[in-house]
């Protein structure tokens, strides 16, 4: 890169992209929220296709799987570090409660310790009704690329 | 002397059973996710589908659908294990259950997932084992290839509150 750009737009430029350029989020409607330093929030809007239980109507844990880890993966690419790459080593989610049918369901992920090739993130996702507390809590380390070795 | 049963009617028993507990789940037909059935054996299959990309530069499949195709194949073989003793003794008539009718299923606790390697595009295989069943809990291995049934992509652990029996 030959210009500084502000790294709060650069950071929510570069989340933006992350998940707009992955068809999978695309598929699941998943949209950035906010962006911090080594912190990202991602929404995904209930919709028929991903319920797991047809008589109740309530989303299927994969689903939440899938936006918890790449909400995480947008915390790690947005750290201060400035990693140009991540992947997933290990993901643990705890399902708290059924996240309630037709609700969006939004998910907050704090990188809170890097090292020179890890990444250390926690996230928890809640429903639009927080007053009950999170649908699930996630805990997950990733891989880090800083694109040159120095 | 009993005559064994066809095997036919006792294939299509199981089927009809096997289709009923999967093709009730939208989130499962969304993904794609199939079963194939060798006795009680499950093995869960991914057909693979561009919408299941995460990192399309590599490509990649995303670790979201790595997760939920190890979740799914874990929950359906732990339901698929619970309901099979009732299906074989005529408890439960496979060919009349439908998803509307279904016993109630296990629900997720926790699942943690462990990414060995990128998933590739294309199809993937998962099989699940039991490693305890008990009354109230129960803890599930999954383990998912691609290629090779020797180099898995991800496996995960899970643990499952039981549905309450006897009602």
């Amino acid at each position: 890169m030959t210009d500084t750009p502000d790294p709060d737009t650069a950071r929510a430029r570069a989340a933006h992209q992350f998940i707009q350029a992955l068809p999978h989020c695309r598929a699941l409607s998943m949209t950035v929220q906010d962006v911090g330093a080594g912190e990202a929030t991602v929404a995904m809007p209930w919709s028929a296709q991903i319920v797991g239980d047809p008589r109740t109507g309530v989303v299927h844990g994969g689903a939440v799987s899938a936006l918890m880890d790449t909400t995480g993966g947008a915390a790690v690419l947005s750290h201060p570090t400035a990693p140009v790459s991540t992947a997933t080593m290990d993901l643990r989610i705890d399902y708290m409660r059924a996240a309630t049918p037709h609700q969006t369901i939004t998910a907050r992920a704090v990188c809170h310790h890097v090292t020179r090739s890890v990444a250390f993130v926690r996230a928890e996702a809640f429903d639009e009704e927080t007053d009950k507390g999170p649908v699930a809590v996630a805990n997950g380390a990733f891989t880090l690329d800083r694109g040159t070795r120095t | 002397m009993k005559t064994p049963e066809p095997i036919q009617i006792i294939k299509q028993r199981r089927d009809a059973a096997l289709h009923a507990l999967v093709s009730g789940v939208p989130y499962i037909k969304f993904l794609d996710i199939t079963f194939d059935r060798r006795g009680d054996e499950l093995t869960g299959v991914l057909h693979y589908d561009p919408k299941l990309i995460g990192n399309p530069m590599l490509p990649a499949l995303h670790g979201g659908v790595t997760a939920a195709f190890l979740e799914v194949t874990a929950i359906v073989t732990l339901s698929w294990a619970l309901i099979w003793d009732d299906l074989e003794s005529g408890r439960i008539d496979g060919e009349a259950l439908t998803p509307e009718t279904l016993p109630r299923l296990p629900k997720t606790i926790d699942f943690s997932v462990d990414y060995l390697r990128a998933g590739l595009p294309r199809d993937a295989y998962a099989r699940a084992r039991v490693n305890r069943s008990g009354r109230r809990y129960s803890s599930v291995h999954v383990e998912a290839w691609q290629d090779n049934r020797d180099r898995l992509f991800a496996q995960g652990t899970g643990h499952f509150l039981m549905p309450p029996r006897g009602e």
